[in-house]
């Protein structure tokens, strides 16, 4: 292994590799994955003067720690957390360097989920289908962070437009998700459709990569009955018997076969990325195709 | 047909049943390859097909129920044989739910032409059918944790060959050695939506001719 690389000190709770993902293989069942929060991925890619699909490391709650081999420019982005180089406090959302064989600490997010880590060059893992992320419902990609695992890096480049400090959104304290009525709306009541977009839901702590799950009133189906499998998209709200809705993240399956009640737009999928269990969640309705109110 | 909007880029195109979808399917390919159709992903399912990635859904939905969609053609391209020892745990269920001697159920299995119908559940799995509906057979009531990779299952109309070892539930008839799965390999997948496989019985794991 050249020293263009880094090794894995600490994976945290949930540490993968993401880039911008692998559209396009639906049809063979393979997920588009790629990072939960697109905009702090290709932010903190910025930071660091990297090509916005360039992969980064995406973090669950507790961080990371990392050793790069040799020098890097790192930037952390995402979910707002302390970050440290041997000890020492750095900077969280603009560039960094770490010495070869210093410590990169990412520490537990204060707010938020996620945090995005880019390192200049990027991390060059081999790409599956065209995109190096991690896939937790297919196992494509590299495997989850483990302690002691070392990982490639790109060498670094013609600096691509990089900046030194980007704005970036704070975590939702209220998650609001605009949503459209989707193809199965239809298998709901009335009333059922009234209460996902009145009522209060919060986040529950069963979420991941393929699903934010909510907690809040149940959705009472205006048919029983089995739906036949069929295509789904990114944002997709699922409802399965139990009926509290699931709203499909990167990693969600390519088909599936409990009834969509609504699509969740794609812009507000970030900030559902980085609520917390236990954050409130507003479904409101948007767009041309409102759900149809009951007196 | 019936185009429903999902989201603000893709329709979900309901059929009345799966050759319809089918063949919806193949024209949809024929569309995209000849550059008159833009979309992302192409999935077709059980009875409809999903586009998603469109730039004007709406405009595609209205001139969708005016296409001139042929039906599929009952046998075109090649046809991929899968090698497969009719050896598995639930193969004295299956023939108990068909009615058959044991014995009967490899003959009858590589017997029919499949189809790949649509895929999903992991990367490179099929849901093919081709089976006489009379053969339909339910899921298992306790699925298992682990079903090895190359199993040859049924359930409900399809048939399915897991890629990896997964949990699943279906009927377990026999395996394969062959490798469906392989995302090093081009093609990645070879059952995708639209090939034509039949099943082609090896007697035991030693035969010489049970190669890959």
């Amino acid at each position: 292994m050249t020293d263009h690389a880094l090794a894995v000190v600490r994976p945290g709770a949930l540490t993968t590799v993401q880039d911008l993902g692998r559209p396009g293989h639906a049809h063979l069942g393979v997920p588009r994955s790629g990072a939960l929060d697109p905009p702090a991925a290709r932010l903190a890619n910025r930071l660091v003067g990297n090509p916005p699909e360039a992969a980064v490391l995406e973090t669950t709650l507790d961080g990371c720690a990392v050793r790069p081999r040799r020098t890097v420019t790192a930037a952390v982005g995402g979910a707002p957390c302390p970050v440290t180089v041997d000890g020492r406090p750095a900077p969280w959302g603009a560039p960094v360097r770490v010495p070869a064989g210093a410590l990169l600490d990412v520490g537990t997010a204060v707010s938020g989920v996620r945090c995005y880590v880019a390192f200049d060059g990027g991390v060059t893992v081999d790409p599956v289908l065209g995109s190096r992320s991690t896939d937790l419902l297919s196992g494509l990609g590299p495997p989850p962070l483990a302690p002691g695992a070392v990982l490639p890096l790109g060498r670094p480049g013609a600096v691509h437009a990089r900046v030194d400090l980007v704005p970036q959104p704070a975590p939702p304290r209220e998650l609001v998700l605009r949503v459209t009525l989707g193809p199965r709306a239809d298998w709901f009541t009335a009333a059922a459709l009234d209460t996902f977009t009145t009522r209060a839901y919060t986040v529950s702590s069963a979420s991941n990569r393929i699903g934010l799950r909510t907690e809040g009133p149940a959705l009472e189906r205006a048919c029983e009955g089995e739906l036949p499998s069929e295509g789904m998209v990114l944002g997709a709200v699922q409802v399965p018997p139990d009926g509290r809705p699931v709203v499909f993240l990167a990693d969600h399956p390519t088909t599936g076969g409990y009834p969509v009640v609504a699509v969740v737009r794609e812009s507000d999928l970030a900030a559902a990325a980085q609520a917390r269990p236990g954050t409130p969640v507003r479904f409101v309705a948007a767009g041309r195709r409102l759900p149809r109110r009951v007196a | 047909m019936r185009a429903l909007p999902v989201g603000e880029r893709a329709l979900l195109v309901e059929l009345s049943d799966g050759a319809e979808a089918q063949a919806l399917h193949a024209e949809l390919l024929r569309r995209r390859a000849s550059g008159a159709l833009r979309v992302r992903e192409i999935v077709p399912a059980a009875r409809t097909v999903l586009l998603d990635g469109l730039d004007e859904p709406g405009h595609i939905g209205a001139e969708l129920p005016g296409w001139d969609i042929p039906p599929l053609p009952p046998r075109a391209g090649t046809v991929l044989e899968v090698p497969v020892r009719y050896d598995g745990p639930d193969l004295a269920d299956v023939a108990a739910h068909w009615g058959v001697p044991v014995a009967e159920v490899a003959r009858i299995h590589s017997a029919a032409e499949f189809r790949v119908a649509f895929c999903g559940f992991a990367p490179g799995f099929g849901y093919l059918t081709g089976l006489p509906e009379r053969y339909e057979v339910p899921r298992r009531a306790t699925p298992r944790t682990s079903v090895p990779r190359g199993s040859v299952a049924l359930a409900g109309p399809y048939t399915g060959v897991y890629p990896r070892a997964s949990p699943g539930g279906w009927q377990l008839i026999g395996s394969t050695d062959l490798v469906l799965w392989d995302h090093a390999r081009v093609p990645a997948a070879l059952l995708s939506p639209g090939v034509r496989v039949r099943f082609v019985p090896r007697t035991s794991p030693t035969d010489p001719a049970a190669g890959t």
